[in-house]
């Protein structure tokens, strides 16, 4: 496919690699942020092909396993009622809550339709106006944008049948709280790029300067993380701190405008409870006051009421997702890995979610 | 969940209230976009799309300069 496929050619990958072993001359640490990043340099092989210096550890950056295990109990409390519709990304249905998951309920008779693109759940909330449609609203800035579109366009159409149950993360709050908790060492970032075609990279000034750490904004191909890489190295051997853009043919500055008005619009910033990490502060987007209507967690506030929180216990004790997401531990030094952990038996978000780190690790490097 | 594709814009439908469609095609397979968020996008520019979206309009420059970037890089190597 056309730019796509120039950046993955091998010759310019070999290379590309060869430039970074040239210049590295000491051990760094470098984050990917996104689980698609992740995802790629697995599947590229590129954390095998990388000089031995270079440490990539795996960021948070995948929205799927860090929703909350009682979000999904949430949603799972809501689909259940009788003449409801719980819309959902894909990735989202085998994330097993505190009991089980959206595919066990669907299984019990609940109707759970999985969708593409946040609009369709609109759609056939007008299609089917004696039921509750409800959209699991949840993703990082990439999503956010489709997800209050469609929150919008209820509005605008007055679809009185229509929810949302919000679950969205942003990623500048999880760089904060990452670095903020200093009991280890990432000496640089390569920051996400599509969530960056959103929210441009402005906001990250501060905290390269905060914590005097590079940030790379990055790509998804082989030749995009490489550049990436390369870039912060660059700046890590001459001892300086600045945000860059390594992903300039889809990124600018300021971003998306269109799509953060729309943001603006519908969403506030808010806490957010990450699964495996906690709370922190202003890292998530909740409905404003003026969409507050579409509010599922208010619409079914008597169902969800009903939920026995304190039940709650982790899916797996020994299960160490936590860690894994915030790169204190690589998914294969896991004692459950690709032992009692598998994707077809998985026991965390990470293992379960295609972009999780464990899923990631367990198919490209496991085989 | 992040992922987006980039795809060739080859029809665009205008809406109410600024609002726009596409269809794009990513070698071979096409499909219907929303607009919205781009609403600079022309008809044969690429566009990168994700969840039914079109979330950036690629700048063919921009693309062409990484290349080129690696593109040297591939020389000096051969070269050296
Ligand atoms: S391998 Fe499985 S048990 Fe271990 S951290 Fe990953 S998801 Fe949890």
């Amino acid at each position: 496919m056309k730019y796509v496929d120039e950046f993955r050619d091998a010759a310019a990958v070999r290379h590309a690699i060869d430039t970074i072993a040239g210049i590295a001359t000491r051990p760094w640490n470098i984050m990917e942020i996104c689980g698609g990043q992740t995802h790629s340099i697995m599947r590229h092989g590129l954390h095998e092909l990388l000089p031995d210096n270079i440490h990539l550890l795996h960021g948070p950056g995948c929205p799927v396993c860090v929703t909350p295990a009682e979000k999904i109990d949430q949603a799972i409390a809501i689909a259940m009622q009788e003449n409801t519709v719980l819309c959902s990304y894909g990735d989202m249905l085998r994330v097993p809550g505190n009991n089980r998951s959206l595919l066990d309920c669907k299984a019990l008779g609940a109707d759970v339709r999985v969708i593409y693109s946040p609009t369709e759940a609109v759609d056939i909330a007008l299609s089917e106006p004696e039921k509750q449609i409800i959209l699991f609203a949840i993703g990082f800035e990439t999503t956010a944008p489709g997800n209050a579109a469609a929150i919008r366009k209820a509005k605008l159409q007055q679809v009185e049948n229509f929810s949302a149950l919000v679950c969205q993360v942003t990623v500048p709050a999880a760089i904060d709280a990452l670095l903020g908790n200093n009991d280890f060492e990432i000496d640089g970032f390569l920051a996400a790029g599509h969530v960056c075609t959103i929210m441009g990279f402005h906001q990250y000034y501060h905290l390269a300067e905060k914590y005097q750490v590079p940030i790379v904004i990055t790509g998804f191909e082989p030749l995009d993380i490489l550049a990436g890489i390369e870039k912060c190295v660059l700046q890590l051997e001459s001892g300086q701190h600045s945000v860059e853009n390594a992903y300039a043919r889809y990124v600018t500055e300021q971003g998306n405008q269109p799509a953060q008005d729309l943001l603006q619009e519908v969403f506030q910033l808010d806490d957010q409870t990450w699964r495996g990490i906690g709370v922190m502060p202003n890292s998530g987007l909740s409905l404003n006051k003026s969409y507050r209507y579409f509010d599922a967690e208010q619409r079914f506030s008597t169902v969800l009421g009903d939920l026995d929180l304190s039940m709650s216990k982790p899916v797996n004790e020994a299960c160490q997702s936590g860690l894994v997401l915030q790169g204190k531990i690589k998914p294969d030094e896991c004692p459950l890995f690709g032992k009692q952990c598998r994707p077809d038996k998985p026991l965390g978000a990470t293992m379960v979610s295609s972009e999780g780190a464990c899923a990631a690790y367990y198919r490209y490097a496991a085989s | 969940m992040c992922l987006a594709l980039p795809g060739k814009l080859i029809e665009i439908t205008h809406g109410t209230e600024g609002s726009a469609t596409g269809i794009v095609n990513y070698g071979g397979l096409k499909k219907s976009v929303d607009l919205s968020f781009v609403p600079e996008a022309l008809i044969n520019q690429y566009v990168l799309v994700h969840a039914g979206f079109a979330i950036s309009v690629l700048d063919k420059d921009e693309a062409q300069a990484s290349l080129d970037a690696f593109r040297e890089l591939d020389e000096q190597n051969n070269t050296q």
